[in-house]
C-alpha cells in the first residue's frame, strides 16, 4: 500500500480503520482531536461509526458496547479525559470484552494545551492492563494495529499512550493491507459482563492470573529491543517513547555505544531490564512523563545499583524531553549555537479571536461585578479561559471540565456572594449539568453565565452535542425557574444589556442562569467558507 | 544531508501552512520528512513555532536542538529571535522585517530588527509590502518561502509547484498572487544568495 504523509494522531486513525473497528468515539481535546477528525468524514464510506461524544466516560461506554457485541472500537481523548472516563475504564478490565477495545491517550508533556501533565502509563498499571507507547507515526499505525489483536488476546482494553510531539509529528507512514471487521456477535457469558461481587471477584482474579502472560507478551514484543553495547560502557541506558529518538540521536557525541533497553509495550519485561543492568554499573532511565520506568527499575534490581533519570535530578521531573536536555544528561556539553539576542523578548500569549462574543461577555462580567464590593468568578475549559488574561482578568478558576459550576456552589455556600460561575456550552453538556443539579436542589445564590457559540471552539470547531436552541428547554426542565433564566444576544461591543442582567441576577437568593448566545467569529467564517462552495 | 528547519511567527500568519508546503516539496524531491506543529490554544494569535526536519536518510523525532537548526524562518521578526538559539552557527536567519505587534509590550522596531542584523548572514525581507504588491496582503508567509527557497536544499520549481498545488482549491487568483508572492521573495535575496 502507498506511503502517507500523517500526523501521528491521523496514523492512530488509519491503522484503527485498517483494523477493522466498528466504531470510534471521542470527545475533543489537544492534542487527540485530529484522532477522530480524521475519522468522522470518513465513516460512511468506511463502514463504521464515528461519532464525537458528550465526555471522555460517554465515549468510553459507547466504545465498550460495542466491543461487547463483538466488533472493535477505538476511544480517544486527551490524558485528562482519562480522569473523566477513569469508572468505565477500571471496571472494563474486568468483563471479558468480545471485540478488541483500543483506548487511544494523548499526554501532553510541557503542557502545551493543557492544565497537568498526568502520565497515562501510570494509569494502565493501575488498570492491570498493557499499554502500547510509539515513538513515530509508523509505529503509532503499527502499535494501533497490535493494540488490537493484543486488546482480543487478553480481553481487555489496551492503551495507546501518546504524547503532544507525536500526535502532531507529520511523517511516511507505510500502511499494511486492511483486516475485515469482526462480525457482531454478543459476548457468549453475561455473567462475564455483570460486575455483581461475586462475578467481580471472579474477574478480577482472572485478570490478576493473566498478568504474567501479558508481562511475557511485552517481554517477547519486537518493540521491546535490547541493544548490548559497544564495549564495557560502565552504563546501560534504558529509554520509553520519543527518547528513543532523542537518546540514538546525541549518542553519538559518546564515541561509544552503552547497552541500550528500549521499550514500547509495558508492563516491562522485568528480565530485559536485568539483563541490561548486568552490561552496566548505573542505569541511565530516560522517558517522557513521570519517573515511571525509573522507580520499577528501582524496585526490579538488587539494592545498590546507580539508577539515574528524573527522580536523581539528571532530567527534569516536569516539563517534556529534549534532545538538549538528554545530550546533557549523558553528560555532553551543549552544542554551539548562535548568540541569543541581547533583547529582553516579551512573551506572546494566545488570545481571544479579534470579534469574539466571549470578549464582549467579559466585558460584561467585570461592569456587572463593579457594582459588588467582593465576588467570585470560577470558570471552566475552553477558549474563554483566556478571559483569565488582560485586558480582561475577568475569571479566578480554571481546575478541569465543568468544575466552575460546583465550584461557584461551595464558594457560595462558604458565604461568599456573589458567585458566579462561568461556563462554556460544550464544557456545560460535558460536566457542567451534573453540578447544577446539585446547585438547584440546594436552590443555592449563585449565577451561571453559559457562552453558547454554538461550537466547540478551542479544540477546532466540532459540533456541540445539543444545539444551543435545547439547552432553555434542558435547563427548565431541570428546574431553573422561569424567571431566573435568561437566553439573551451578545451584542457586539455593547456588553451593557448583558451586565445589566447579570448585576440584577447577581443579587437574587437563588440559582439563575444566564446563556450568552453569539456564534464563535471562527464558526461563522468556516459557515461562509461552507455557503460560497455549495 | 540533513537540513533542519525551525519555521516562526503568530497565530494565524500561516506559519503551518508553509511548513506543510516545504514538507512537501521535500517529500517529492525524495527526501524523509519529519513535520512537528502545536495545535490548539498556542494558535489564537499567540507565538507559534514549526519544525521542519529534511534529510536523504530516516529523520526521526519533530525537536530540533538547540544549535542544530540549518534556518530559522520567520514570518515575525520578534518570534524569529526567539527561536534563535535553535540555530547552528552555521546557519542561516532568515526573517520578515514586519512586526505584528499585538502585544502591550513590544519592542522598539529598530531594536528588533537591530537584533535581527546582529546575527551574521541574517536576510532580513519586507515581506509585508511584497505580498501587498503581489496582490495579496495574506500572502507574507509566502514571501517568505521564496526569501528561503534560495538557502533550501530544495528545487525552486519543486516548491512552487507545492505552492500552487497547495492553494489550488482556494482558486485561480490565490494561486496567482500567491506565485508572485513567491518570486517577490526569491528576487528579494537574490544578491544575498549563495
Amino acid at each position: 500500500m502507498e506511503t502517507q504523509i500523517l500526523l501521528g494522531d491521523e496514523a492512530v486513525a488509519l491503522a484503527a480503520v485498517h483494523a477493522g473497528i466498528g466504531g470510534a468515539y471521542a470527545y475533543p481535546g489537544t492534542p487527540s482531536t485530529e484522532i477522530l477528525e480524521y475519522l468522522v468524514p470518513r465513516a460512511a464510506a468506511g463502514g463504521f461509526t464515528a461519532h464525537w461524544c458528550v465526555n471522555e466516560k460517554t465515549a468510553y461506554e459507547q466504545a465498550l458496547g460495542m466491543s461487547m457485541l463483538g466488533a472493535r472500537a477505538l476511544v480517544a481523548m486527551k490524558h485528562v479525559g482519562l480522569n473523566v472516563a477513569m469508572d468505565p475504564f477500571v471496571n472494563s478490565a474486568l468483563v471479558a470484552l468480545g471485540g478488541g477495545l483500543v483506548v487511544a491517550v494523548a499526554d501532553d508533556p510541557g503542557m502545551h494545551s493543557s492544565q497537568n501533565e498526568q502520565d497515562t502509563r501510570i494509569l494502565a498499571d493501575f488498570a492491570r492492563v498493557p499499554c502500547l507507547e510509539p515513538a513515530d507515526p509508523q509505529e503509532a499505525y503499527d502499535m494501533t494495529r497490535e493494540a488490537f489483536d493484543l486488546s482480543e488476546r487478553f480481553g481487555v482494553p489496551v492503551v495507546l499512550r501518546l504524547v503532544t510531539r507525536l500526535c502532531h509529528s507529520r511523517a511516511a507512514v507505510a500502511p499494511r493491507p486492511p483486516r475485515a471487521p469482526n462480525p457482531v456477535a454478543k459476548a457468549p457469558e453475561p455473567q462475564d459482563w455483570i460486575l455483581l461481587p461475586h462475578n467481580a471477584r471472579r474477574r478480577w482474579r482472572g485478570l490478576l492470573d493473566r498478568l504474567p502472560e501479558m508481562r511475557e507478551a511485552a517481554a517477547r514484543a519486537a518493540c521491546n529491543v535490547l541493544v548490548p553495547g559497544g564495549r564495557a560502557a560502565g552504563f546501560g541506558v534504558l529509554t520509553a517513547g520519543l527518547a528513543r529518538h532523542y537518546f540514538s540521536a546525541e549518542a553519538a557525541g559518546l564515541g561509544f555505544r552503552p547497552p541500550w533497553l528500549h521499550i514500547g509495550m509495558y508492563p516491562a519485561p522485568e528480565e530485559a531490564i536485568r539483563l541490561l543492568a548486568a552490561g552496566a554499573t548505573r542505569l541511565l532511565v530516560i522517558e517522557e512523563g513521570y519517573p515511571y520506568l525509573e522507580r520499577q527499575v528501582r524496585g526490579v534490581l538488587p539494592h545498590g545499583w546507580e539508577v539515574r533519570g528524573k527522580e536523581s535530578g539528571d532530567l527534569p521531573l516536569d516539563g517534556e524531553l529534549t534532545p538538549d536536555l538528554v545530550r546533557s544528561a549523558l553528560g555532553l556539553p551543549p552544542r554551539p549555537q548562535v548568540e541569543p539576542s541581547s533583547l529582553p523578548l516579551p512573551g506572546r500569549p494566545p488570545q481571544l479571536c479579534k470579534g469574539c462574543p466571549h470578549a464582549d461577555s467579559f466585558e460584561a462580567v467585570r461592569e456587572a461585578l463593579a457594582a459588588f464590593p467582593q465576588s467570585v468568578v470560577t470558570a471552566d475549559i475552553g477558549c474563554y479561559t483566556l478571559g483569565a488574561l488582560p485586558p480582561y482578568s475577568a475569571i479566578e478558576s480554571c481546575v478541569c471540565m465543568g468544575a466552575s459550576v460546583g465550584m461557584a456552589k461551595g464558594a457560595s455556600d462558604a458565604g461568599q456572594r456573589p458567585a458566579l460561575a462561568v461556563i462554556g456550552d460544550s464544557t456545560f453538556l460535558h460536566s457542567g449539568v451534573a453540578p447544577l443539579m446539585d446547585a438547584l436542589a440546594a436552590n443555592t445564590p449563585m449565577t451561571l453565565l453559559i457562552l453558547d457559540n454554538g461550537t466547540v471552539a478551542m479544540t477546532g470547531l466540532q459540533p456541540t452535542r445539543l444545539p444551543g436552541s435545547r439547552l432553555e428547554p434542558l435547563l427548565l426542565g431541570m428546574g431553573v425557574d422561569r424567571e431566573h433564566l435568561h437566553v439573551v444576544e451578545v451584542a457586539p461591543r455593547r456588553p451593557g444589556e448583558l451586565a445589566a442582567l447579570l448585576r440584577d441576577e447577581l443579587a437574587q437568593a437563588g440559582v439563575s442562569v444566564i446563556v450568552a448566545v453569539r456564534d464563535c467569529v471562527e464558526l461563522a467564517k468556516a459557515e461562509r467558507r461552507e455557503s460560497e462552495k455549495a | 544531508m540533513k537540513f533542519d528547519l525551525v519555521l516562526a511567527g503568530v497565530g494565524g500568519q500561516g506559519v503551518l501552512s508553509i511548513a506543510a508546503i516545504l514538507a512537501e516539496a521535500a517529500r517529492r524531491e525524495g527526501l524523509a520528512v519529519l513535520q512537528g506543529e502545536i495545535h490548539g490554544m498556542s494558535q489564537r494569535g499567540g507565538a507559534v513555532q514549526a519544525t521542519l526536519r529534511l534529510a536523504d536518510a530516516p529523520v526521526a523525532g519533530s525537536l530540533v536542538a538547540h544549535g542544530g537548526a540549518e534556518m530559522v524562518l520567520g514570518v515575525e521578526p520578534v518570534e524569529a529571535l526567539r527561536c534563535l538559539h535553535y540555530l547552528s552557527p552555521e546557519g542561516r536567519l532568515v526573517t520578515a522585517a514586519d512586526p505584528h505587534p499585538n502585544i502591550p509590550d513590544y519592542p522598539p522596531l529598530e531594536a528588533v530588527l537591530a537584533a535581527v542584523r546582529a546575527v551574521p548572514g541574517a536576510v532580513l525581507v519586507g515581506a509585508a509590502d511584497l505580498a501587498r504588491r503581489a496582490g495579496s496582503g495574506r500572502a507574507a508567509n509566502v514571501v517568505m518561502v521564496g526569501a528561503a527557497s534560495a538557502f533550501l536544499p530544495l528545487p525552486a520549481a519543486t516548491v512552487e509547484a507545492c505552492l500552487v498545488d497547495g492553494f489550488a482549491a482556494k482558486g485561480e487568483r490565490v494561486v496567482e498572487a500567491n506565485r508572485r508572492a513567491f518570486a517577490l521573495g526569491r528576487a528579494a535575496v537574490g544578491a544575498a544568495a549563495p
